[in-house]
């Protein structure tokens, strides 16, 4: 138990109220901690408009708790998880708790965002004390009605009991007293070595409602006078439109209307989610998709250059002359890398690759709108509905109170959905219409109009001495759009002479986040350097590895404070994958074995990977993965994120590559974009997390980055070759 | 335009759409059966899998007009209750992520355990092939059809 207070100076993380009809309602601070001392002080420094009752928890008459979650739902699960939180501290069965999607609110949320694997991080705090603190007030409640101590009132599965008159009742029968309480100044939370929910694994609360195909996601939107949007956009980045023959497609069947249309005016307030808007495409609406798609086909458009209009291999030069080249200041630099190469033993040199990547949601970008003088109501799958919320009501000229954003289920996010630039194109477009639309993407507009993972290049370059110690290690990486190197993660801190660089190649096909940004292509590329180098020093690489870790942790070289991961987790998954891989024995017989570990998200993931290669192709039998997140809410669909990531890594490695020529991308459906399949995926993995009771961290991204290092080094063993350039099995990457 | 009367889930609906109109389509939007997701359009993801008869159909590309009398089954129709043991194995194995794709999984995954009650892991590979999971649950969905395929066998 753990004595937490629920208000600090004259910040309250914790407000009840009366629920209308009976039962209480319990606001609390999403994002706030009120746990430790440091985490109170940084509370206090908080902006006031950062510190703002955003979460709340209902307890209805009946005992059913409601959260209203900011937080939308993108395969993430936090469905579940965020219920199983409060549930705990609640001390209620979970299966009572439910997650209500709160429409966009920015009244009463703040930063209404899925992105970055944060939602159990931050969340974690605020939904505890809410549960401890409705718990306790019905305890009290209870014990007033009751005249009995409330230190004498236990409670079990939703239920109130004192042990010495034999009274008992439902939360529901004590909700509405308890809302007419004082908030008490401290609750007890639980130690988490008596959480009974937390830890145990639930199902997905949507699982019948998925198997079922039940309506849920925006594709499936449906409303009464809706008609079918779709829009034809520039073939190619850097061009815009310049005519089109709209009243030809005008007279197709089921075609209400077809207009060139400008999304973005000038003077328009963008977000950075509308980072990779067009400003001006042509719009067709129709009755149906399919009448929609074949006006689409047919509409004469021409198009004029407005930007350079750019191929992969402007991009690959360009980056090769940036890694040869550039000049720009270290973003760390520590002890003298130079002089170290020049007396080092032996020096090792390598540069990897990777191309641009499509996010690929399997449901493509789609929003419903319905626009008219009086108010805007939009409803669809995003990541980021504050923002589009800002951007709305300065390209509808609307003030915000009249904007109302409701979020559906999303067939994936991968980051696409944080740059909502389809919904503004949907509002836009029923405006114009005054009538309900749904805008739908083709696959072939989803993967030509994207806000891509940006193509990237990273140099390595490390000095062993003649014992085999890493001497030096410096690191020059660029991207487009993206300067990618984090300068402060390992091996930071473990080398004495260390040097970072980053550099980043403006471009104009568009770029932003896809899941686990930069390190998606960094972890890779690291961790095969890392292979390369253990190598050369001959030495095994998990040794190798462990003897950087026990430098950072024993002597650091720098302020440890820089770095911005902990040695001793990061050394923890990477022992606890040795044992369980069975490291020592190696793989089995015929089979080739690599390793690899990476920390993001505040997460640390090691993964040892066996395979063979058949048929020009990694058949990869099994992946060991071991990960230190934390506490974990759910093991079972915990396990099932870090298996996503684990296919999602190997088959983006190994397949997948967007690249383009004169501007226009040379694959827009999956014909010619290769996605990673059944067949190609592991056989096996084994997901093992480590057990130490810490606040739990990031799990939505953190096994993608590794398993690539992992991949290659195992790739390595198998064929004697390295593999420097991503894709390792794809299409061969079209040059010049 | 042309009337078509489909036998669809085990009832007759008539549309009145273009000869060309796919199947998913006439789905989706003129008999408002959502369950069948469109992906790619051009039958590579399998996100639009139906029944046409016993065999999983990429719906996305099969026009309305070749549909005849065969029997639509898409995955509302696929049980009353939800309870087909593809279904029941996906829930027990908690299969999905996001869940966009999984109607065509277990669509294409209960047409092969009807033509292979047991299949082999190659024979489930091969099956579900063409259907992509960006979520990445290529592993439990070949864990769950195994405990579909033996559910059905005892």
């Amino acid at each position: 138990m753990t004595l937490v207070k629920t208000s600090i100076g004259r910040r309250s993380f914790i407000k009840s109220s009366a629920l209308a009809g009976g039962g209480m309602v319990l606001g609390f601070s999403w994002l706030a901690s009120c746990k430790d001392q440091a985490a109170m002080e940084a509370a206090l420094a908080m902006p006031d408009e950062w510190f703002e009752i955003n979460g709340f928890l209902k307890i209805g008459d009946n005992g059913l708790v409601t959260i209203m979650s900011p937080n939308p739902e993108i395969g993430q699960n936090v469905k579940t998880a965020m219920p199983m939180i409060v549930a705990d501290e609640l001390d209620t069965a979970w299966k009572d708790v439910i997650v209500e999607q709160a429409p966009l609110n920015t009244d009463i949320f703040t930063r209404q965002l899925a992105g970055g694997s944060q939602s159990i991080r931050q969340g974690w705090e605020g939904l505890r004390l809410a549960g401890a603190t409705a718990r306790q007030m019905l305890r009290e409640a209870a014990a007033q009605a009751w005249g009995v101590a409330a230190a004498e009132i236990t409670t079990s599965a939703g239920m109130l009991h004192h042990e010495a008159s034999g009274k008992s009742a439902g939360y529901g029968e004590m909700a509405s007293a308890a809302a007419a309480l004082e908030v008490p100044e401290e609750v007890e939370m639980k130690d988490p070595k008596d959480f009974s929910i937390i830890g145990t694994d639930q199902k997905n609360v949507d699982g019948k409602k998925i198997v079922t195909g039940q309506p849920l996601f925006g594709l499936d939107v449906n409303r009464d006078g809706m008609l079918i949007a779709m829009i034809v956009h520039p073939p190619a980045f850097g061009m815009k439109l310049k005519s089109a023959d709209t009243e030809s497609v005008k007279s197709m069947p089921g075609i209400r209307d077809a207009f060139p249309i400008v999304v973005y005016p000038e003077g328009a307030e963008r977000q950075w989610s509308d980072g990779g808007a067009i400003p001006e495409m042509v719009a067709i609406v129709g009755e149906s998709t399919w009448q929609c798609m074949q006006a689409k086909k047919a509409l004469q458009a021409e198009w004029e250059a407005d930007g350079d209009l750019e191929s992969t291999a402007y991009h690959e030069e360009a980056l090769n002359k940036m890694l040869d080249t550039a000049q720009d200041a270290p973003a760390r630099n520590d002890g003298n890398v130079e002089q170290a190469f020049a007396r080092a033993a032996k020096v090792v040199e390598s540069t990897y690759s990777a191309p641009y990547l499509a996010h690929n949601t399997m449901e493509p970008m789609n929003f419903f709108a319905h626009v008219t003088p009086e108010k805007a109501e939009l409803l669809g799958p995003i990541q980021t509905p504050e923002f589009l919320e800002n951007t709305l009501a300065s390209v509808l000229q609307m003030p915000k109170e009249k904007i109302d954003i409701m979020m559906t289920r999303m067939g994936g996010g991968f980051g696409r959905r944080l740059y909502g630039t389809f919904a503004v194109e949907a509002a836009m477009i029923s405006q114009k219409m005054q009538a309900p639309v749904k805008l739908v993407y083709t696959r072939e507009d989803d993967m030509s109009q994207g806000t891509y993972r940006p193509s990237y290049k990273i140099r390595y370059k490390a000095g062993l001495d003649a014992d085999g110690n890493l001497i030096a290690w410096h690191v020059r990486g660029a991207g487009t759009n993206d300067d990618l190197v984090f300068e402060n993660r390992f091996p930071a801190g473990a080398v004495d002479n260390y040097r970072a660089e980053k550099h980043a190649l403006p471009t104009d096909v568009t770029t932003g986040a896809w899941r686990a940004p930069r390190s998606n292509f960094i972890a890779g590329a690291e961790q095969a350097f890392m292979d390369e180098v253990a190598e050369a020093a001959g030495k095994d690489p998990i040794e190798f590895r462990l003897a950087l870790f026990d430098r950072a942790i024993s002597y650091p070289v720098g302020d440890p404070e820089k770095n911005d991961y902990d040695p001793e987790r990061y050394a923890g998954v990477l022992k606890l994958v040795r044992e369980k891989s069975n490291w020592e024995a190696g793989p089995p017989s015929g089979q080739s074995r690599g390793v690899a570990a990476y920390f993001c998200h505040n997460s640390y993931v090691a993964q040892v990977l066996d395979l063979t290669v058949e048929a020009n192709a990694p058949k990869v039998h099994k992946v060991y993965c071991a990960v230190d997140c934390g506490i974990v809410i759910n093991p079972l669909s915990a396990k099932n994120q870090v298996e996503g990531g684990i296919v999602d890594g190997i088959g983006h490695a190994t397949y997948s590559a967007l690249t383009f020529r004169d501007g226009r991308p040379e694959q827009t459906n999956f014909d010619k974009y290769r996605l990673i399949r059944n067949s190609e995926a592991p056989k096996s993995i084994e997901t093992y997390f480590v057990d130490n009771g810490i606040d739990p961290t990031g799990l939505g991204e953190p096994s993608l980055p590794p398993v690539q290092g992992a991949l290659a080094n195992a790739l390595y063993r198998a064929t004697g070759n390295r593999y420097y350039e991503q894709p390792f099995f794809g299409e061969r990457r079209i040059i010049g | 335009m042309a009337v078509y009367n489909l036998k669809i889930n085990g009832t007759r609906m008539e549309v009145d759409v273009d000869p060309s109109t796919p199947l998913l389509w006439v789905l989706r939007d003129h008999l408002k059966l959502v369950g069948t997701k469109y992906g790619c359009g051009i039958a590579q993801c399998g996100a639009c899998t139906v029944h046409l008869g016993d065999t999983a159909m990429r719906s996305c590309s099969l026009p309305v007009s070749s549909v005849g009398n065969q029997e639509v089954t898409t995955i509302e129709g696929l049980s009353e209750n939800g309870d087909h043991p593809v279904q029941k194995a996906w829930l027990e194995v908690d299969v999905p992520q996001c869940g966009y794709c999984q109607a065509g999984q277990i669509m294409s995954a209960a047409a092969l355990l009807k033509s292979n009650p047991s299949p082999s892991d190659a024979d489930i590979e091969s099956a579900m092939n063409g259907n992509i999971c960006r979520c990445g649950t290529y592993v439990r969905i070949k864990k769950a059809i195994k405990m579909a395929a033996e559910e059905q066998a005892s």
